[in-house]
């Protein structure tokens, strides 16, 4: 198992270079300056100057060697000064969006966590509404409540996160006027009445992101359990005499975890990448709405960086699914 | 039509209302939404509106402008003239003097030496600075004392209220700015995101491209100011999530550019918790024509260059019959409700400069028909299309891709098929079109197409830098990578005679009747410019907001200071 892991860390080394190099050609070959937004009254030569001033006149492997080394050298010194107050950075040049002129790590440090609350609560939220789902439409398949069960992950899957959340909008803060349209990031969770109300602001963009992510778990779950429920065991328990609450949470419920368990951890990459149209729709400043701000300003040392952690992530939840799947499996073994 | 005499008159109804005199910090918290949201604070280091306006509460200018287009002191005493001695005789200076008793909002006096300092900071070519034309022609700025500013020009300046003028090119604090001139100007990000000003209010919290916070400057200059304690502007979402927050759910006080369809600017104010307000400045959605020829079977280089004139483009009579078939009142309703009006100029305002050219204004469909017979141009083979010497009438239309954009073109397009041309339309992302890139054949200035569609404006009251554009030597070419002005390719040498003429002209009624021919000469005499929409800014305020007065000569938020909550 050890060798494996490491076998598999070393692989991704290379792997995660050439995945660094392809965005960035990528994202530089891609058309679009980042001075497209700025007013015509400012003149060529202007342009040029301020063009120069970003660095984005240099040649791309220069900036692509550039960023390498700010990358994995200059932003981790940064990281390393910040917790133990060395001086291992020294004043180095660190990776500035070109929109805004601060460091890319800042942008992301002060985004994370709303998008780790807005995100990560939606993602739970969808967790905890579609297990139940998908298991009694299982278990009662094709009845009353398996058709709604379907009618319900139909319209999750298929109705886009822009229609959903701007009809959440218009019935719960135009029309009801019980929850309000914009995130205010600036809230600080102080007492029970900021909680109330940073409850009450998560509320739309959650139940958006929430319904959507339920959709598909609960199709997971409903088939998983379906594949389960004809087994040689389960019919061994009822002749057991079990009640069917154990047959179905104890025997049926378990073995049928194990596909659906791994179908979540390789969504929580998605987590940490924030979701674009719903941040943006909803004013979260989280990573999704950084991401797409960056791309539509050009800005690339921001998507370049952006792009490239979440490369880093999924790489990284592959491999730890795939260690999982052998912890929970004796059956499955690497070595 | 009659939503927008409202709202004119509701405008003008606040604008006239007495200011309630509160006392500072009295009514509470003011919010403001964008639609984009700030990303710096500095607008030295930025050019987009966005980060202007939201600079323009902390940092503040010499002068002003207010919505007349007249200079208005802020940090200045008053505005330097020729009779008040403060422009020398010969033009080459102009002397500013500080009010007295001037504090940053940390407490140290500000001085003549901060404006020296700025100046040097946008001055310096490696800081990249984008405001770098306010200070063009600038050959000294000293200190003469400690509340006296004297800027040097290098050659005698008609209107040499550039530099420290506006929401451009406000003043910064030497003390905090001091190690970030040239090449370390974008490093020092504390600096960029919290400037210390004169202004209303000072930054205490800011959140790259999300959310700026303020509390009201303890020491700004006039105590009783500003009416609210705090202040936030949170931006990002879209023109119609911020039109809604003000006017349909009530969370903010003011939403800048809420830029929506008429029918839901309708819809919105219907609410009745906020009202729509407008201001109209130079921007003009036009359509240019090409005068060179971009056919694709010319060699590359010198396609749409001076060497090949355009076919069908080189005739007036095409051009003038193409602006006689669009009806820009239609275009109006369509796109822009309250927010637009049907124009003729380049230079729609201000009042006194704009010419009185209005002939466009109402369709002519037979006498464009007549145009293109007298030209030549007629259907001799019966499918719907004008010809002439064996070759269609066939225009390839480009804008960007935007769909009040998109529905001009398809409006344009019908008219122009009732004409007998035939219309090709392209639409191309807004970043590739505006981008420059000379590598792209889609930027507007390659202009390999034969009319293009986008809107343009002067960037102060008097048009001479605007105007400037289209001078023969600022066509983009080649030679220039393909950078310029004049994408029209427009070379006419009384133009740019007239533009030297410019230059050298001191009395304001004579700069405006120069203004007024150049004008005409773009427009209604040549048609190589055919304006079609006089846009204006769009904004919403909460009812419960007073003292919103626009401006679109300066930043919108030029008067924040005296806004106040109406009890």
């Amino acid at each position: 198992m050890l060798t494996f892991t490491l076998r598999r860390l070393l692989v991704a080394i290379p792997t995660l270079l050439f995945i660094s190099l392809v965005i960035f050609l990528l994202v530089d070959l891609a058309p679009g300056s980042p001075l497209s937004d700025i007013p015509l009254t400012i003149p060529p030569d202007v342009r040029a100057r301020m063009i120069a001033a970003l660095g984005a006149d240099q040649p791309v492997f220069v900036r692509y060697l550039l960023w390498l080394r700010q990358f994995f050298l200059v932003e981790p010194a940064y990281l390393f000064d910040s917790w133990f107050g060395t001086n291992l950075a020294n004043g180095a040049q660190r990776i500035v969006s070109w929109q805004s002129r601060s460091p890319v790590f800042d942008i992301i440090g002060q985004r994370m966590p709303q998008t780790l609350t807005v995100i990560g609560t939606a993602y739970l939220v969808g967790i905890t509404i579609a297990l139940p789902i998908g298991i009694y439409s299982a278990y009662r398949q094709y009845s009353i409540f398996d058709q709604l069960g379907t009618l319900f992950a139909m319209i999750g899957f298929s109705v886009p996160t822009f229609f959903s959340g701007t009809l959440f909008i218009i019935i719960f803060a135009v029309w009801l006027g019980w929850l309000p349209t914009k995130y205010d990031t600036q809230l600080q969770v102080v007492d029970w009445e900021t909680f109330k109300e940073q409850l009450r602001q998560m509320a739309l963009p959650v139940m958006t992101l929430g319904l959507a992510n339920a959709a598909a778990i609960s199709r997971y779950m409903r088939s998983s359990m379906l594949d389960n429920m004809t087994q040689d065991y389960v019919r061994t328990a009822r002749a057991k005499g079990m009640t069917e609450r154990t047959v179905v949470l104890k025997h049926v419920l378990r073995n049928s975890m194990i596909p659906v368990v791994t179908v979540i951890a390789l969504g929580i990459p998605s987590i940490f990448g924030g979701a674009i149209i719903t941040e943006n729709l909803f004013g979260v400043n989280g990573i999704g709405a950084a991401l797409i701000g960056a791309i539509n300003a050009s800005d690339l040392p921001m998507v370049q960086t952006l792009a490239f952690i979440f490369a880093v992530l999924i790489v990284t939840f592959n491999l730890i699914a795939d260690v999982i799947y052998g912890l929970l499996d004796p059956r499955i073994r690497y070595d | 039509m009659k939503l927008k005499t409202a709202l004119l008159g509701a405008a003008a109804a606040f604008a006239l209302a007495p200011a309630a005199q509160a006392e500072r910090g009295t009514d509470g918290e003011l919010k403001l939404t964008f639609p984009q949201a700030v990303s710096i604070m500095n607008p030295y280091l930025s050019g987009g509106t966005k980060d202007i306006w939201g600079s323009s509460m902390v940092l503040e200018p010499m002068a002003g402008i207010d919505p007349e287009g007249n200079l208005i002191p802020k940090l200045a005493v008053e505005i330097p003239t020729l009779e008040n001695g403060g422009i020398s005789a010969d033009m080459m200076s102009i002397t500013w003097k500080l009010q007295p008793g001037l504090m940053w909002s940390d407490g140290t006096p500000v001085t003549a030496e901060d404006a020296v300092f700025t100046a040097a900071y946008c001055m310096d070519p490696a800081g990249g600075c984008s405001q770098a034309t306010k200070y063009e022609g600038v050959a000294s700025v000293e200190a003469v004392d400690a509340s006296t500013v004297k800027v040097t020009f290098t050659a005698p300046k008609p209107n040499p209220y550039t530099a420290f003028v506006g929401a451009l090119a406000p003043i910064l604090q030497k003390a905090q700015f001091a190690a970030c001139t040239g090449a370390a100007a974008p490093t020092c990000t504390d600096a960029n995101n919290m400037p210390v000003g004169t202004g209303p209010y000072k930054v205490t919290g800011f959140a790259v491209n999300d959310t700026v916070s303020f509390e009201a400057n303890p020491n700004y200059r006039d105590p009783a100011k500003p009416a609210f304690a705090s202040a936030v502007i949170k931006g990002g979402g879209d023109a119609e999530g911020s039109a809604r927050a003000v006017m349909e759910t009530g969370e903010f006080d003011y939403a800048w550019n809420t830029q929506i369809p008429p029918d839901s600017q309708a819809a919105m104010a219907a609410a009745g918790k906020g009202q729509f307000v407008v201001a109209f400045g130079t921007l003009v959605e036009r359509i240019e024509m090409n005068t060179t020829n971009p056919s694709a079977d010319l060699p590359e280089g010198e396609r749409s260059t001076a060497k090949h004139p355009h076919p069908i483009l080189s005739d007036i009579r095409v051009r003038t019959a193409l602006s006689k078939a669009i009806d820009r009142s239609i275009l109006v309703e369509v796109g822009y409700g309250a927010g637009g009006k049907p124009t003729c100029n380049v230079i729609p305002g201000p009042a006194a400069w704009a010419s009185d050219n209005t002939a466009c204004l109402t369709q002519d469909m037979p006498g464009a028909m007549a145009l293109l017979d007298e030209a030549g141009w007629v259907d001799s083979d019966g499918d719907k299309i004008r010809d002439k010497d064996g070759k269609k009438l066939s225009i390839l239309y480009q804008t960007t891709v935007n769909p009040i954009r998109q529905d001009f073109q398809a409006l344009i397009k019908d008219w122009w098929t009732e004409l007998g041309v035939e219309v090709e339309l392209k639409a191309i992302d807004p970043s590739v079109f505006f981008g420059g890139d000379a590598g792209s054949p889609d930027t507007f200035q390659k202009f390999y197409a034969d009319v293009e569609m986008y809107a343009n404006n002067s960037d102060s009251p008097d048009p001479e830098v605007y105007l400037g554009q289209y001078q023969c030597k600022n066509a983009p070419r080649p030679e220039t990578q393909w950078q310029g002005e004049n994408i029209n390719r427009f070379c006419d040498p009384a133009y740019d005679a007239m533009i030297a003429e410019l230059s050298t002209t001191t009395d304001i009624a004579a700069r405006q009747e120069l203004a007024k021919k150049l004008n005409d000469m773009v427009t209604k005499d040549s048609m190589i410019v055919v304006p079609l929409v006089h846009r204006g800014t769009l904004s919403a305020h909460s009812l419960t907001l007073g003292g919103v007065v626009m401006n679109s000569w300066d930043s919108e938020l030029w008067n924040i200071a005296d806004w106040y909550r109406m009890k």
